[in-house]
């Protein structure tokens, strides 16, 4: 069974270059089709690999087992975790390409392969960097997936904003790409290895933490937190969300930034948390500090968005924050929380920017003020805005909500109420939009001028505007919202979850499977009410939707200047290595 | 060797790491900051190459010495590099092709006149 | 923010940044160290298996898994400026007017012209056995093409680079990497296992097992994606215009 882990990324590229060869030949159904076809297959080999990953699978690529404990060959991790990723990344591919099929304007012409052939290769990186268990063969991944989102979010160069939002997240992840390999390279230099689980034993032999130690954690860190857009790495999110196609936008929020949150969980367990590593109490310093950070700027900066796909991508910055910290606290409950958080918000989060795509096919606008009232017909669309919301807030029974119950009471005290403040203000914010512009509540909102980008005179992606929503465009998120709802109630699964965390967490230990607690589904209840009243605020009182001047500053920060946001890559670098630095020091 | 030789190659790929950012982030011109993005990366070739050298090594190709017969350098990090030019090649190729269609949509190249997004 | 402000930002950060590496320069191990317990490893393998280059067996044997995704990087950045650097609904295509070059720059380039092609597809070929390999062979190859864009002018250059069958090639080419790789999990034991061609003479062109098949298909791969990126960019410099005028 371990032999076909390579495959999941062999298939998808096979697929990508035979639809680019026949490209040319190849009518647009049946280049979509097999591009369906192929990213469903790799879905299906992903999902049977996952049942059998009890115990753990490596793969040794090339047939390079050790020797003596050795190899010269790259080893691939196929635990619960891994190829967890790996499906849920296959999975939704597939739902973007279906939610493409069709209707979706796919330059350039004359190459109908083009557009499905890069999902494939999105698809590839993804599934690779997930199973990756040999550091540069992660660094490998890591860029094939930034690459090919880079080209993606620029799909629409007839845009200016499109071609600005996609340099600066081009300019950026890249940076972060860099300093990884400047960590690897440090890493390679004192352990002389490349395997992740290689490395952490060199660190061990050689003794405590020193300067080196801390300074590849910070770079390689740094790369990661960048890719799931951890505050101050955060500003190139908003910006290329803003700007991507709907279906690359359902795969950028649904499962390439939490990809990001998963390499930190990866790569702290295998490397960095042996004696010879970083200390426990730092990391969770550090994650700590940089989740609640996070978790509140995005909240904050989700609130006052009228972009709507800039809002949804602002709520992806939130809930960031609570997988940082969640991970960040180190218990087996925290990671089995985050595993079921991050499969919950993925379907959740996909379907709100699948909807968002509907309204920007059908009024060529995703700007809360414009649309205000416009949509009241499309009431399919309008259910599943409302019901994603809640789910976002963290209704039960949605796996987001038991996610997010057990990592409450995982991280405990004041982190909680964090927790339930971040996804009310988020919550509240989605809600108040499908309000507006679902049912025409509260009155027509007037113009401003404020410092802000609107979602104003967008081009549909359909190439002009829709009359009637394609069956395929509702199917899509309502799937996916089932698919959340599934990953709260379905029998046995968080158990499934939590036995495949467990396995292959550092410590090892196996935890009582997490369920619904009372407390959780009261928690869960309060923050929907409260998202529910927040939003009924909003409505009523339109002037608490102008930020006031205490968040002027943080949203003038996100001025769209790629040299601003290198500047505060760097602080974030410097902030991570000032956190991280008590233990080592101390040692 | 002296002490300083011991560190200085480590030394210089810290220093064009540091000057690259710095250029990145003070740039006036979006094709000097793609530049810019190149020099980081140059200095993770620096610190590959310089971790991988072995004193009075040669390089690792057997087509004109005996195996056994000389001390070579690392060859894994030589294969890392190479993957890591290739990289950078695309990354530079793609950056490039972003910054021709911002001139053409927005008529300029510095960043501080790109003003389409923000809030 | 204003530029005084991001400088003053990059300062504090850069010093703070700046010392951390500093010291963790200091811990490494000194440079030209005889430690390379991988390195060291990667040479007895690489003898083993008859490849004379050592970085080609890490390349296309050891660690061809990374060389997939390089390749694939490679492919995917080709699609992307293919779509990226696409002529929009509001350009249009001149056509290139022939251009005068000074003799000596014509008789140069077309006497480079083929010396360049031998030599990018020498280095490929070579590549188990001296410095050099798909990679290296490949951007030569593909960059002695464009002498004919110096020595005679665009039209020239166009007539030898049909792009349509360098697209196919690019993609068969990286088709032809993958499916040897699904070879060795077939008909061996492992995605990219080298076992099943023999290993051949050390030293000689049919070496390596599988390492000068590999090699080739990434030489090909990199040669047409090369013209093909090239190609975008020559277009946008010299064919595609604005709409009204410009």
């Amino acid at each position: 069974m371990n032999d076909l882990l390579p495959l999941l990324v062999a298939v998808p590229i096979l697929g990508a270059a035979l639809l680019v060869a026949g490209g040319r030949r190849m009518s647009r159904p049946v280049a979509e089709l097999a591009a369906c076809t192929i990213s469903g297959g790799t879905a299906g080999l992903a999902l049977v690999l996952l049942l059998n990953s009890s115990p753990p699978m490596t793969e040794w690529v090339g047939g390079w087992t050790p020797v003596n404990g050795e190899s010269v060959g790259i080893v691939l991790t196929g635990d619960g975790p891994g190829l967890g990723m790996a499906a849920l990344a296959s999975l939704l591919t597939f739902a973007a390409l279906v939610y493409s099929w069709h209707y979706f304007d796919e330059p350039p012409r004359r190459h109908a392969g083009s557009f499905p052939a890069l999902m494939l290769l999105f698809q590839a990186g993804m599934c690779g960097f997930a199973i990756a268990g040999d550091l540069f063969n992660l660094f490998v991944w890591f860029e094939l997936m930034s690459v090919v989102a880079y080209a993606l979010t620029g799909t629409r160069v007839e845009d200016a904003k499109v071609v600005q939002g996609a340099l600066t997240f081009a300019v950026v992840t890249s940076l972060g790409a860099y300093a990884v390999l400047m960590g690897i390279g440090m890493l390679y230099a004192r352990t002389g290895e490349l395997a992740l689980t290689q490395i952490g034993r060199g660190l061990d032999a050689h003794g405590g933490p020193d300067a080196l130690t801390l300074a590849a954690f910070v770079l390689i860190l740094t790369g990661l937190l960048v890719k799931s857009a951890a505050v101050p790495f955060h500003f190139w999110l908003p910006d290329a969300h803003a700007v991507a196609p709907t279906p690359v936008c359902m795969l950028l929020s649904g499962v390439m930034v939490e990809l990001g949150t998963y390499g930190v969980w990866r790569v702290y367990g295998t490397v960095f948390s042996g004696p010879g590593g970083v200390p426990d109490a730092d990391f969770e310093r550090g994650l700590v500090v940089l989740g609640v950070l996070t978790a509140v700027v995005g909240a904050v900066m989700c609130w006052y968005q009228r972009h709507i796909k800039r809002l949804l991508a602002c709520s992806t910055v939130a809930h960031t924050g609570l997988f940082l910290i969640g991970i960040g606290v180190l218990t087996p409950e925290g990671d089995d929380g985050v595993a079921l958080y991050v499969l919950g918000h993925a379907g959740v989060k996909a379907a709100l920017f699948a909807c968002t795509g509907v309204l920007l096919d059908r009024y060529g606008s995703v700007d809360e003020r414009a649309l205000h009232g416009k949509a009241r017909e499309l009431r399919p669309v309008a259910v599943m805005y409302v019901i994603g919301a809640l789910a976002l807030a963290g209704l039960p029974p949605f796996g987001t909500a038991l996610g997010k119950a057990v990592t409450e009471e995982a991280v405990g005290g004041p982190l909680t109420v964090l927790m339930v403040a971040a996804t009310v203000l988020t919550a509240g914010a989605v809600l108040r939009v499908a309000a507006g512009v679902f049912f025409g509540l509260g009155p027509e909102p007037g113009s401003s001028d404020e410092y802000e980008t609107t979602g104003t005179g967008e081009e549909p992606e359909t190439g002009r505007r829709i009359s009637r929503v394609p069956d395929t465009m509702t199917a899509v998120p309502a799937v996916l919202l089932a698919a959340a709802l599934a990953v709260g109630v379905a029998p046995g699964f968080a158990g499934l979850v939590s036995h495949g965390v467990g396995e292959s967490g550092s410590g090892g230990l196996v935890v009582s499977a997490p369920h619904w607690t009372l407390p959780g589904v009261l928690l869960g209840l309060v923050s929907t009410l409260l998202a529910v009243g927040l939003a009924a605020l909003a409505v009523t009182r339109p002037a608490l939707l102008t930020a006031p001047d205490w968040a002027q500053p943080l949203r003038r920060l996100q001025s769209g200047h790629v040299g601003d946001y290198v500047a505060w890559l760097l602080v974030g670098a410097v902030l991570l290595g000032a956190l991280a630095l008590p233990g080592v020091a101390g040692s | 060797m002296t002490d300083v030789m011991h560190v200085l190659p480590y030394l210089v790929a810290a220093w064009v790491f540091l000057a690259g950012c710095y250029g990145l982030a003070t740039s006036r011109n979006l094709i000097h900051a793609v530049g810019c993005l190149s020099v980081c990366q140059a200095a993770t070739y620096v610190l590959l190459l310089g971790v991988g050298y072995r004193k009075d090594a040669t390089a690792p190709v057997f087509s004109d010495i005996k195996p056994g017969s000389r001390t070579v350098v690392d060859p894994v990090v030589q294969a890392l590099t190479l993957t890591d030019v290739v990289v950078g090649a695309t990354v530079t190729a793609l950056l490039l092709a972003l910054v021709v269609q911002i001139a053409k949509r927005h008529g300029t190249v510095d960043p501080d006149e790109l003003s389409e997004l923000r809030g | 923010m204003s530029r005084r402000v991001r400088l003053w930002l990059v300062l504090a950060a850069g010093t703070g940044l700046a010392v951390l590496l500093v010291a963790a320069c200091l811990d490494l191990p000194n440079f030209g160290g005889d430690r390379h317990p991988y390195g060291d490893r990667a040479v007895r393998a690489s003898i083993a298996r008859h490849t004379a280059n050592v970085i080609s067996s890490v390349n296309f044997d050891q660690r061809a898994f990374d060389t997939l995704g390089e390749m694939t990087i490679l492919f995917g950045a080709v699609l992307g400026c293919v779509m990226l650097l696409r002529q929009t609904r509001d350009e249009h295509r001149a056509r290139p007017r022939p251009a005068e070059v000074a003799p000596p720059v014509r008789r140069y380039a077309l006497l480079v012209l083929p010396v360049a092609l031998v030599t990018g597809i020498y280095v490929v070929a070579h590549g188990q056995l001296s410095p050099g390999g798909g990679f290296q062979g490949g951007v030569v190859a593909a960059t002695a093409l464009h002498l004919l864009y110096l020595g005679a002018d665009y039209g020239a250059l166009e007539r030898i680079r049909p792009l349509g069958v360098y697209e196919v090639g690019d993609a068969l080419a990286a088709s032809a990497y993958v499916v040897l790789g699904l070879a060795g999990l077939l008909g061996s034991t492992a995605f990219l296992a080298n076992s099943l061609l023999p290993y051949g003479t050390f030293n000689t062109l049919s070496s390596g097992g599988t390492v000068p098949l590999l090699n080739a298909a990434i030489g090909m791969e990199v040669a047409c994606a090369v013209v093909l990126l090239l190609a975008r960019f020559l277009d946008q410099a010299v064919e595609i215009e604005k709409e009204n005028g410009e």
